[in-house]
């Protein structure tokens, strides 16, 4: 019982964590400080991986996401703007109408998923899930697995090419 | 005990805040932002299903996936959003209307 009480704070502190800075991201003035509360998202999302059970999506997620894709985001803040430039204001428009469409849309969100009554197999035990994700992608996912490597090569020689200086 | 629910409803609140960030904000980096919101937010549901229905892996598979696509989505994303600004000097959207008839 004692252990069931810690579980429910640690959970609640962590979803607090990724609502909170998810919101600081939306609504900080600040660039800089967009990018740094997403970091705190990211490891928000990480801890609730790991609630339910999802090892290796946990460590994948602080990988590539707090690893890549924060630092990539943090590149595009400082080469967009002039390095000592101290006001990185970001602007915002059409804030309250979007206010309200997004309180209306969170909540038919909410009450869609309160009423529905899904019927799912219960609750899993938490197993290692590595060697089940590594034996799904070499057997059953074979196909989108090699797709989603071209892809991944495609978009990044992609991206190389916009950003390359035209030579003279 | 912590429910499906709970994790449907923090998903819920994660991609309200996302389309709250593309729909209000003018830096192009800003609205970058958002959209990683909502691919989070749509994971957190993906992976919950997949642990309360008894542990269906495709669940995690399919998060994955989301995870390539943004990590594809945000280097090319980054790369549009560089080479604007060497173009027009500014990462301001709305001035990013010269296709405009």
């Amino acid at each position: 019982m004692d252990n069931e009480l810690l579980t429910r704070i640690v959970f609640y502190f962590f979803a607090a964590v990724t609502v909170g800075s998810a919101a600081v991201v939306v609504f900080a003035r600040n660039l800089i400080r967009s990018a740094f509360a997403l970091l705190f998202t990211f490891v928000g999302v990480a801890a609730l991986y790991v609630f339910l059970g999802a090892d290796f999506l946990a460590a994948t997620q602080m990988v590539i996401y707090v690893g890549g894709i924060l630092v990539l985001l943090l590149f595009g803040v400082m080469l967009t703007h002039k390095l000592y430039d101290l006001n990185l204001k970001a602007e915002t428009f059409q804030f309250l109408p979007a206010l309200v469409a997004v309180l209306g849309l969170f909540g038919i969100l909410t009450t869609f998923m309160l009423r529905t009554r899904w019927h799912g197999g219960g609750q899993a035990e938490s197993v290692p899930t590595t060697e089940l994700i590594g034996e799904l992608f070499m057997r059953d996912y074979i196909l989108p697995f090699e797709a989603a490597s071209i892809l991944l090569l495609i978009a990044l020689i992609g991206a190389a090419m916009i950003v390359r200086r035209r030579s003279e | 005990m912590i429910g499906l629910n709970h994790y449907l409803i923090i998903s819920a609140a994660l991609f309200s805040l996302g389309i709250m960030g593309v729909l209000t904000r003018k830096n192009a980096v800003n609205v970058l932002m958002g959209v990683e919101l909502i691919l989070n937010s749509a994971n957190i549901n993906l992976v919950a299903f997949s642990k309360y229905s008894a542990g269906n892996m495709s669940g995690q598979i399919f998060a994955i996936f989301v995870i390539v696509v943004a990590a594809a989505e945000a280097a090319v994303a980054l790369a549009i959003v560089l080479s604007m600004y060497r173009i027009i000097k500014t990462v301001n959207l709305d001035r990013a209307d010269t296709l405009k008839g």
